[in-house]
């Protein structure tokens, strides 16, 4: 079975290639619905997003309504049908980290990028979005930048972290 | 057996019944609002719910099973208070608009206040949603009005199969429908207008055409003709307060004379010859099916007056179309008519006839809008209204429905059969199919007590019947000691079942009947609310009657049938039928 690991050199990959593989992740997975999210998830993966064609291709391929496929994304905030940016910036609002300040760290990032959440910027670089608890409340507030997470986040330092990433 | 106390009262019932289900046998009623009789019981609106002693919360009583020794209190200071909390939340995100509602009066949440008793609005605060999609010719999605409640989610995904209204987002964000960017009128929506037909509020309504139908009656350069289909006579009379299952063919002539139209004709007559085509063309299929070697013959053929049903099968089957039946459905058929045969005969241009077919229907709707169902510009009908927006014309013209004396059905398209009455219901098409051709086939009557197939009738999904033909006239000598079977099925869950056994060459079958709708047009997405087994039953029996009083009760031994064909078509699938009453499908996306 293919593995989110095995998806990684995406980039280099034409969209039909991306197709071809989305199609035996389906297979993979026995085209059943009850593997829906799993199926979602790689193919995030694979296209970084889940835009209303690719919506189209896995609801013929498993014989579902795209509304249901739709039904199903739209529920998840870990989904977006949105591209990208190169640096998804999550902050995490679970209990933990909302009251040691991670409303604020939140407000900086929307006043910093200028989006919100769930949007990307013009330039393509950086996505916001938010958690609910990723585990990390001892180094509450938390943000992850793509898979690395900075710990006791200050607002003050969100144009720096920002910067260096740039 | 399990014993449980619901106000004091000590009740016994079956295992496995919910607290809701034992109150409702022993005569208590528990305010509710989504719940739907074995079709949707998922306690998403919470009205229903009640205090259990033992239970920290409330519970919905809809999905909680009565259990032994159970103490349930529907109506302590607890359980009132919420109930009324929920109701005044499902109000703060509802329009107060309910007089210019399409629903005033006859809404499921005006209802509910009723019972429940509102006298302020204490929480006002941020909308929703404001989505209205009016793109489908069928069918109109107000979510500004949509409480939730998922009934059509329900029937769209569970009875239907077609999963196009789901639920889209998160909690304030929720929405009901097809995907964000997806609209009704471009997606593989049916038209079937079962979601319109539980929906509870205003949020999923017909699209209205009696604008455009008094337009017409006021233009007095036409000549506005109007049809009516067989299940609408069997429905109407429940608007205006009578009981379900009243024929009132009567009065509803009557009151479409009085609205002024100049003639009223009767979609029955173009059922009788829906029969003459259809069963011509089966036989046709047949012939071929057993007397040549090519591989021509498609078999089963299947129905096509059921408009819901030819879009699914164009979105779900693009490769099965040949098995369709050519046949227009009876009311385009009609319509046809009336701007060729009849525009002929009376010396009126056709292009200054104007017909409007009512019908238990919106699927009709866009049916009319098909490219196929126009000839030389003109549409075969220009405007379908539903049994209900004929109800509405009836109230807002003044008319006294029920002090109506009967009136009748105008000539030369108004004269029909007890088998053309019979197409209203699930298994009525294959059974007055079968009168005819079983007729034409054998010279003998069709067996059966008072003519009827006993396994086609009923509300089952699937209904199967087998006829031996023995002794065939010599034309069908062919036939001899062959069983013709048959299959019916009404809703199009069914009907996808059928067809993926058509589709792996394992159906047994010669000849099928699909109806969209559940029950058939008897419960079509256009007929009056409440819906239920119940009601289906009664709406059933009353088709049934209207044809076991009638004189003549076969197709082929319709009079103005005969002149019809003798006059102006000729013979059954002749030039003129294939031209005027026969029609093509389009392959469409799957999505």
């Amino acid at each position: 079975m293919i593995t989110t690991d095995e998806v990684c050199n995406v980039q280099t990959m034409t969209e039909e290639e991306k197709y071809n593989l989305l199609k035996t992740v389906i297979l993979d997975y026995e085209r059943k619905e009850s593997n829906l999210i799993q199926i979602l998830h790689m193919a995030q993966a694979i296209f970084g997003f889940l835009p209303v064609e690719v919506q189209h291709f896995i609801a013929n391929q498993m014989e579902l309504s795209v509304s249901k496929i739709n039904s199903v994304l739209t529920f998840y905030s870990f989904f977006s049908t949105q591209p990208k940016g190169k640096y998804t910036v999550s902050i995490c609002l679970g209990t933990a980290c909302y009251v040691r300040g991670g409303k604020e760290v939140l407000n900086k990032l929307r006043s910093v990028l200028g989006i919100d959440v769930g949007a990307t910027t013009d330039d393509k670089v950086f996505s916001l979005s938010i958690m609910r608890c990723i585990g990390a409340c001892g180094l509450a507030p938390a943000m992850t930048i793509n898979k690395k997470v900075y710990k006791q986040v200050n607002p003050n330092k969100i144009p720096l972290i920002l910067g260096m990433l740039k | 057996m399990i014993n449980l106390t619901i106000n004091n009262k000590v009740l016994q019932v079956e295992e496995g019944t919910t607290i809701f289900e034992a109150a409702k046998q022993n005569n208590i009623l528990i305010p509710h609002f989504c719940y739907m009789e074995n079709v949707h019981q998922i306690g998403s609106c919470r009205i229903c719910v009640v205090e259990v002693e033992g239970g920290k919360t409330l519970m919905a009583s809809c999905v909680t099973p009565a259990t032994e020794g159970m103490i349930v209190h529907t109506n302590s200071e607890r359980v009132r208070q919420v109930r009324k909390v929920i109701f005044e939340l499902m109000l703060s995100d509802h329009p107060k608009e309910c007089l210019s509602c399409w629903r005033n009066q006859n809404c499921e949440l005006q209802e509910l206040g009723n019972l429940i008793q509102l006298h302020e609005f204490r929480y006002e605060g941020a909308k929703s949603k404001d989505i209205i999609d009016s793109s489908s010719p069928s069918i109109i999605r107000d979510s500004s009005k949509c409480i939730l409640c998922r009934r059509c989610v329900t029937v769209c995904n569970e009875i239907q199969g077609v999963g196009l209204m789901n639920p889209h987002h998160r909690g304030f964000s929720t929405f009901i429908g097809p995907s964000e960017d997806e609209l009704l009128g471009e997606s593989v929506c049916t038209n079937c207008g079962q979601c319109v037909l539980v929906c509870p509020v205003g949020a999923l309504k017909e699209k209205d055409s009696t604008a455009t139908v008094w337009e017409a009656l006021y233009d007095k350069t036409k000549t506005v003709v109007v049809q009516t289909a067989p299940a609408v006579r069997a429905a109407l009379g429940e608007i205006f307060l009578y009981e379900p299952g009243t024929l009132v063919t009567g009065k509803m002539a009557a009151a479409l004379h009085q609205l002024g139209f100049n003639y009223v004709f009767d979609t029955n007559f173009a059922a009788d010859l829906t029969i003459m085509e259809e069963g011509s063309e089966f036989l046709e299929r047949v012939r071929n099916a057993f007397t040549s070697t090519d591989k021509k013959a498609v078999l089963p053929m299947i129905t096509s007056c059921s408009p819901g049903w030819i879009k699914f099968m164009e979105h779900r089957f693009p490769d099965q179309l040949a098995h369709l039946s050519s046949c227009k459905s009876p009311h385009m058929m009609l319509g046809a008519l009336t701007k060729s045969y009849f525009a002929e005969k009376m010396n009126i241009d056709p292009a200054k006839l104007f017909v409007v077919s009512v019908m238990p229907c919106t699927a009709k709707k866009f049916e009319i809008t098909r490219p196929e169902m126009f000839k030389d510009g003109l549409a075969d009908v220009d405007a379908v209204i539903t049994t209900r927006e004929l109800g509405r014309m009836i109230k807002d013209a003044g008319i006294d429905f029920r002090n109506l004396p009967d009136g009748k059905f105008d000539s030369p398209l108004g004269l029909s059969t007890g088998a053309a009455d019979i197409f209203g219901t699930t298994g009525g098409v294959m059974e007055a199919a079968l009168r005819t051709v079983y007729e034409l086939v054998t010279g003998r009557e069709m067996p059966g007590k008072k003519l009827h197939i006993q396994p086609l009738t009923g509300l089952n999904r699937i209904k199967t019947a087998a006829l031996k033909i023995e002794n065939p006239l010599p034309e069908f000598a062919f036939l001899n000691g062959v069983t013709v079977k048959v299959a019916v099925t009404s809703g199009l869950r069914g009907a996808a079942e059928l067809l993926d056994e058509i589709k792996s060459g394992t159906s047994p079958y010669h000849f099928i009947e699909i109806m969209g709708c559940p029950g058939g047009c008897i419960s079509g997405g256009g007929q009056p609310r409440p819906v239920n087994d119940e009601i289906r039953t009664q709406r059933l029996e009353a088709i049934y009657r209207e044809d076991e009083g009638k004189m003549v009760r076969k197709s082929h031994e319709n009079e103005d049938i005969m002149l019809l064909y003798r006059d102006f078509l000729g013979v059954p699938l002749g030039h003129k039928s294939h031209e005027l009453l026969h029609t093509v499908y389009t392959q469409r996306s799957k999505n």
